[in-house]
This record gives structure tokens, C-alpha cells and sequence, in this order.
């Protein structure tokens, strides 16, 4: 059971951000809750690679011990802190653009395209 | 070396050279510019068409990046593919040869379209991870690297979309789809993790040889379905794609028709080739054949009152893609039965593949013209617009071309895909035909109504200055109406040579698992 | 921005250097150790970042020349292609001087992959100084008149 306390806190993080993404009505806000999402998958997916007792998988660095746990998981991490950073300084620039033209960080007022 | 080997790699390479090479080589001047964007769009043309030959000739290639040689996609003594690796069948190939069309008429009408524009550099550098992403889509055999590709294209997306930054709506357009595609991909990347931990592989052969069917493939399903419903623009998560077409400059829209393409593809593959005959019921089925019925039938009628072409033409995007769902989810439905497949499911996934060329050609070619009329007017409005039929004749002329086909009347491509899909879907239920038709009525209304209040009339006084666009976008739009044409013209040698063998490579799930992971385990 | 207290710009000016020499350090070990290309990189720009908290915006801009970093960007991302093109006669991205691990010695060879975490670490370093400076002026179109409106636009 303490085994997958990791995935009970991923569960928790992504519906943290999901929630605030919806309730939050301020852009800054989610911007914030869209990298609680991505931290959560972070978290997912080293969680995932851990084996018990295992150690960093470089093969020179391990030492004396065998178990090492999956690198794969790691690169994937890395690459979606990668593209999440891209996203993220991305969206803040947006946001920054669209203080500068609506005046407001207030989704319900940013409502010039409808229907 | 045989370059045919490398054909796969090469398609990526091209634009990924120019994506770097670009901010060098447009401090060279605007000639230069243009040579790079439309040249190597071009050459990513030639590569795709010759792989598409070599696919056809040659059946699935496979291509293993950094391996010591181009198919070892088992060196000895694994058990599972190692390294990335791209796999390109029949079904790919098609793909790919429609995104590299669509680029490169996007390239070509965009040297005239955003010459006033500063920041040109950065343009065709995103523009060309525009491309890079959705080939890598449309290649990949990987599934992480299939999120890559995804991110890689959405990035440039949302770029491009707000590229026009002193427009408040392009940069609420960009926001919108920024804010739905990121917490769509980070929920595609858990259905990617979990499948991970499942079969310790990330290739798509790999773990479709490996499945088994169970609760955590139905999350990890449903998480997939989502998220690409979701960026191909089907009905529930439709809202942010008529923005982002309408606020992106036109040759941008057009490649962006493709990319929604690719996401389409990535549907199709996960639901044909990883799951397979492995998907459990009729449920995934019938929700796709339910999406595509309610994009359709949704999309058309919100297309019906606007008054601004591009966003128009969007919200027949949404309703274009329901016919796509519609008859490969009728192709789904039969998969496991041989009679209703050889009855009426091939010839409905034949109507979806086909429509999947048509579409990308003719809704291209309209987001390119409405670019055209903005270029020469610079209005938005329809209301507003009125008698430009004897300004720009050979606008008009291709305008009517894709919108005829759009409309499905009877000699154009859009009429042979569309009734291909009605009547194999006829033989699942008659409601399905039923709301079909009424979605090609309706957008047949619809474009009636733009063509009449932009072209039509009598000439508004303040039009009278206005003139034929330049040569680089007649000939960007050109190019498309080629497609459309041929497709017109030839319709039973575009079935028997580019869709049918498209058809047959997505429902032959072994070979596609057998080309990566060997006939001869 | 404001620039800081002399207190902070004095620890900027001391400490701020050794955030690029273990960016380096980082980045030229990549090939064995968790490091890499974009870790070295974001280290080395957090350089920028320093200066940028501790001395202000305007003074920055006046001091960094951003065609420097658009050079690093380019410069890094067209090595990178080169790595992975001279691969070609075997495949894209072959790892063509790699040897044998006999050959090797303390630490065996990692051939292009040293060499592309030096190439991606230039591309990131540039990059992220230029995301940096271009949000900071971001910020500063705040103050200043309206932003430069672009031309011939269909608005």
C-alpha cells in the first residue's frame, strides 16, 4: 500500500490543478494550476521507473549494487520539463500580452470571440 | 548507401534544418527568405511523394534513428524494440503526402501574404516546426515520441496563431487553445506513462503485440480518445478551434487544417493498431461514430449564422471531421467481423480516408482564398463585402471550386468521399445517412450564402481599388486546386492507388506489428 | 525593475560567475551524469537572471546585446543538426565516434553525445537569456507608449 502513496499524490495534484483551472478567474491562477498538472505527470512518471533498492542508472557511477531503477522514465521526465517550461513562459507571455490589450486578468471578461 | 532507406528520416530532417536555419538565413534578405521557406517546402514535397512510392512498392518501412543500421529494430538478444523508431505504412504515407501538399501551398501563399509583417524570421522558423510536427505525427512508431511530436506542433501552433500580437482576438485565440491543448497533452502523457508501466515498451508494435485488455488500457483509451478527439476539433472540445483557424494568418490555417489531421491519424492508429481487435465491444465504436455524428451535425449549424468567412469556414472544420469519425468508427465497429467488413466497413473506411484528402485540400484551399479576399479588401465581415467577383476572377473561380466541393455537388471529390460514406454507413443504421445529408445540405446553404453576399452583388463603391492578389498566393491556392481537381477528375485511380491502399494498411494490425517486431520471432 | 541594494549587487558581482562555471561543468559531463545539454543550459542562463534581478532591467539591456544570444541559439542548433547529419551514411543521429568500450579507459568515450549536450547547452543557455530579456521588455511596454502597431494589417 505505501507502495503507491506516489500515484494517491499524483491523483491529488492533478485534480488539484483541474479544479483550479475551472473555479480559478484569474489567468496568473491558472497558469499556476497548469503547472501543478504538469508536475503532477512529472511526478507520475518517475514514480513509475522506481524499482526498491535501486540505484542511479549510470553504469559507471552504480557501484557495487545492480538494481537500478528504469532511466527511460527519467528521460521522459526531463523532456516534459523540457516542453512544460516552453509552455509555461509561453502562456505567461500571452498573458502578459493580453493584460496589455483587455486591461483585465479576469477570464469572464476576456470575451471578444463568441458564437 | 541507398537513400530510399533514409526516406523517412530525410522527410523530418528537411524542415528541421529549416526551422534552424531560418533566423541565419533571412538576415540574407527577403529573396532568400522566400527560397528557403518555399524551396524546402518543396523538397519535403518531393521526399513525401517519393516515399509514398517506395511504401506502396516496398510495404512498411521502418527506420531506426542512430541505430547502427536503418531496420534494426531488434538488435540481438532483446526482447522489445529499443531506440526510436519511425514506421511508415500505407496509412502514414497518404497522410504525409497530404500534410507536405498543404505546406507547401501554405509556404507558397505566405511569401506575398505576410510580407508587411515584421518578425518574418521567426515565422518560418515556426512554420517549419509547424511541418516538423505534424510529419513526426504522421510517422512515428513511438508513442512517447508521439507526444513529442504533438507538443512540437502545438508549440509552434500556438505561435503562429498569435502571431498577429497587436490583435487582442489572436491572443485570446492562442490563450484559449493554449490553455485546453496543454492539459490535454498532460493527459495523454499519463495514458503514455501508464501504458509504460504496463508493458515496459513505448513503441506502438511493441505493446499492441503485448496487450491485454483491461481496466488500465480502458483508462489509458479514454485518455487517448480525449485528448485527439479533442485536438482533431470533435464536438465536445470543439470551442477553441474556430478561433485559432480564424485568427491565424490563412497560410498558417491552412497547415493547420493538416495538423488537425495528423491528430485524426494518431486517433485512427491508436484505435486500429494498438488496440486492434483487442478493443473490447462496440462502446469505443459507437462513441466515435456519436462524436463524429454530433461534430457534424453541430459544427454545421453553428457555421450557419457567422458572418466572418474564416471563422465560418472553421466551424465547417468541426463538421468536416464528423464525417472522417463517422466512417472510420464504422470501420471500427466491423473490425472483428469479416462479413460486415467486406459488406460495407472497408468501403466506409475507404469514404474516411478519402475524405481526409478531399478535406484537407479543399478547406485549405478556402481558408487560403478568405486569407486572399482579406489581403486584397481588408475586411472581415461578410456584411460588409459585395461584387468582388469582377475584381478578382481567378480567386473566385477556385473559391467556387472548393466550396462546390466542400458542398459534396455531384462531379467534385467531396460528392465521391461523401457517398462513399452514405451508403456504408446506410447498412449500420438509416439515422446515420440521415444526419449526414442533412450536414451536406446545410453547408451547401451555407457557402451559397458566402459566395452570393462576397462575390455577387453589386460593386461597393469602396472596392473599387481593389485587385487580383499577387502571383505567390494565386499560385499557393493553385496548388490545392490541383488536388482537388485531380482528385475530381481521376477519382477511381485516386481510390485504387492512394486510399485503398491507405485502407487496407490500417486494418492490417499484424503487419504493422510484424514490421517492427519481426515476422521471424 | 529596480536595481537592488549595493549589498545584493556586491553578491551578484562575487557569486553570479560561479553559476556559469558549474552550468559548464554540467553540461561537458552530460554524457554520464544526469546532467546534460539543457540542464548545463538553464544553469548557465540563470547567469542572466542574476544580473537581471540585482541590477534592473535597464541597466541589463543596455549592457547584453541580444543578437550575442540569437548567436549562441543558432550557432547551437545548427551544430546539433550537424551532429546528427553526419551520421547519414549508417543513419540519422548514428553515434559515429563512439568506440569500443576496451578502448576506453576511466571513462569510456561517448562520442557525438558529449558533443551534442555541449551543442544543446549553447542553443538553451542563448535561448532562455533571450526568453528572459524579451519578457522583461514585455513588462517594460507597460510604461512605455503603445507597442509598435505592424503594417497593412487586414484589422
Amino acid at each position: 500500500m505505501i507502495g503507491n502513496a506516489p500515484f494517491f499524490v499524483v491523483g491529488l495534484l492533478f485534480l488539484g490543478g483541474l479544479t483550479a483551472i475551472f473555479i480559478e478567474k484569474n489567468l496568473i491562477k491558472i497558469a499556476i494550476a497548469i503547472g501543478i498538472i504538469s508536475s503532477a505527470v512529472n511526478l507520475f512518471l518517475v514514480a513509475l521507473g522506481y524499482r526498491a533498492g535501486g540505484t542511479a542508472p549510470i553504469h559507471f557511477l552504480a557501484g557495487e549494487r545492480t538494481v537500478m531503477v528504469l532511466p527511460t522514465p527519467q528521460a521522459m521526465t526531463l523532456t516534459a520539463i523540457v516542453i512544460s517550461l516552453a509552455t509555461t513562459a509561453f502562456l505567461l507571455s500571452l498573458i502578459m500580452l493580453v493584460y496589455r490589450h483587455y486591461g483585465t486578468l479576469d477570464v469572464d471578461e476576456i470575451r471578444r470571440l463568441r458564437g | 548507401m541507398n537513400w530510399n532507406d533514409h526516406l523517412p528520416a530525410l522527410l523530418l530532417m528537411i524542415p528541421l534544418f529549416g526551422a534552424f536555419a531560418a533566423p541565419l538565413v533571412c538576415l540574407l534578405g527577403k529573396t532568400m527568405r522566400n527560397v528557403l521557406l518555399v524551396g524546402l517546402s518543396f523538397v519535403t514535397l518531393l521526399v513525401a511523394l517519393l516515399l509514398w512510392k517506395s511504401v506502396l512498392a516496398g510495404g512498411i518501412a521502418v527506420y531506426v534513428m542512430g541505430g547502427e543500421s536503418f531496420n534494426l529494430t531488434l538488435p540481438s538478444g532483446m526482447a522489445l524494440p529499443i531506440r526510436i523508431i519511425m514506421e511508415v505504412d500505407a496509412f502514414s504515407a497518404f497522410m504525409v503526402v497530404c500534410g507536405s501538399i498543404a505546406s507547401f501551398a501554405g509556404a507558397l501563399f505566405s511569401t506575398n501574404y505576410m510580407e508587411k509583417f515584421t518578425g518574418l524570421g521567426r515565422f518560418v522558423s515556426l512554420y517549419f516546426l509547424l511541418t516538423l510536427g505534424m510529419l513526426g505525427m504522421m510517422i512515428t512508431g513511438d508513442f512517447f515520441n508521439f507526444f513529442i511530436f504533438i507538443e512540437i506542433a502545438s508549440i509552434a501552433s500556438f505561435g503562429l496563431v498569435a502571431f498577429w500580437r497587436d490583435r487582442p482576438e489572436a491572443i485570446e485565440a492562442s490563450l484559449k487553445y493554449t490553455l485546453v491543448s496543454q492539459v490535454g497533452s498532460m493527459i495523454f502523457l499519463i495514458a503514455a506513462g501508464a501504458l509504460y508501466g504496463k508493458y515496459n515498451a513505448l513503441n506502438i508494435a511493441a505493446i499492441g503485440s503485448l496487450l491485454q485488455f483491461g481496466v488500465m488500457e480502458k483508462i489509458a483509451l479514454v485518455f487517448i480518445i480525449g485528448t485527439l478527439a479533442m485536438k482533431c476539433g470533435s464536438f465536445p472540445m470543439h470551442m477553441w478551434l474556430p478561433d485559432a483557424y480564424a485568427e491565424a494568418p490563412s497560410g498558417v490555417s491552412c497547415l493547420l487544417v493538416a495538423v488537425s489531421q495528423a491528430s485524426l491519424y494518431g486517433l485512427m492508429r491508436v484505435c486500429f493498431s494498438l488496440y486492434g481487435v483487442n478493443l473490447g465491444g462496440s462502446f469505443i465504436p459507437w462513441m466515435i461514430i456519436s462524436m463524429g455524428l454530433a461534430s457534424m451535425f453541430f459544427g454545421v449549424t453553428m457555421a450557419v449564422v457567422q458572418h466572418e468567412i474564416k471563422r465560418l469556414i472553421g466551424y465547417h472544420s468541426v463538421s468536416q471531421v464528423g464525417y472522417m469519425l463517422l466512417g472510420l468508427g464504422v470501420g471500427l465497429l466491423v473490425l472483428t467481423d469479416a462479413h460486415g467488413m467486406a459488406e460495407y466497413g472497408f468501403t466506409a473506411m475507404k469514404g474516411g480516408i478519402f475524405h481526409i484528402f478531399n478535406y484537407t485540400m479543399y478547406k485549405g484551399l478556402l481558408f487560403l482564398a478568405a486569407g486572399a479576399i482579406y489581403y486584397a479588401t481588408g475586411k472581415r465581415d461578410l456584411n460588409e463585402m459585395g461584387g468582388l467577383a469582377r475584381r478578382m476572377p481567378f480567386t473566385t473561380a477556385m473559391f467556387v471550386i472548393a466550396a462546390a466541393a466542400i458542398s459534396g455537388l455531384p462531379p467534385f471529390n467531396g460528392f465521391v468521399s461523401k457517398l462513399l460514406i452514405y451508403e456504408s454507413v446506410f447498412a449500420v443504421h438509416p439515422a446515420l445517412t440521415v444526419v449526414a445529408l442533412l450536414t451536406s445540405v446545410l453547408t451547401l446553404a451555407s457557402f451559397v450564402k458566402v459566395f452570393q453576399t462576397a462575390f455577387l452583388g453589386p460593386e461597393k463603391s469602396v472596392f473599387t481599388g481593389v485587385r487580383e492578389v499577387p502571383s505567390g498566393m494565386l499560385f499557393g491556392m493553385g496548388v490545392l486546386t490541383l488536388a482537388v481537381l485531380g482528385a475530381t477528375l481521376f477519382p477511381s485511380w485516386t481510390l485504387s492507388n492512394l486510399v485503398e491502399p491507405a485502407a487496407k494498411a490500417l486494418v492490417d494490425q499484424a503487419g504493422y506489428i510484424g514490421a517492427v517486431m519481426g515476422g521471424g520471432l | 525593475m529596480n536595481p537592488l541594494s549595493v549589498v545584493v549587487r556586491t553578491g551578484c558581482d562575487l557569486f553570479a560567475w560561479f553559476m556559469v562555471v558549474f552550468g559548464v561543468n554540467v553540461l561537458v559531463h552530460g554524457y554520464m551524469t544526469p546532467g546534460g545539454g539543457f540542464q548545463g543550459g538553464a544553469i548557465i542562463a540563470t547567469f542572466t537572471a542574476f544580473l537581471l534581478v540585482a541590477y534592473g532591467g535597464r541597466k541589463l539591456l543596455g549592457w547584453a546585446n541580444e543578437k550575442i544570444f540569437d548567436l549562441f541559439e543558432e550557432v547551437g542548433l545548427l551544430a546539433f543538426f550537424f551532429l546528427a547529419f553526419m551520421g547519414f551514411p549508417v543513419t540519422f543521429f548514428y553515434n559515429y565516434l563512439v568506440k569500443p568500450l576496451a578502448a576506453g579507459g576511466v571513462v569510456p568515450p561517448a562520442g557525438t553525445t558529449a558533443l551534442m549536450s555541449i551543442a544543446v547547452g549553447l542553443e538553451v543557455s542563448g535561448a532562455l537569456s533571450m526568453v528572459i530579456l524579451t519578457m522583461y521588455r514585455g513588462i517594460r511596454m507597460f510604461e512605455t507608449a503603445p507597442m509598435e502597431e505592424e503594417i497593412g494589417h487586414d484589422r
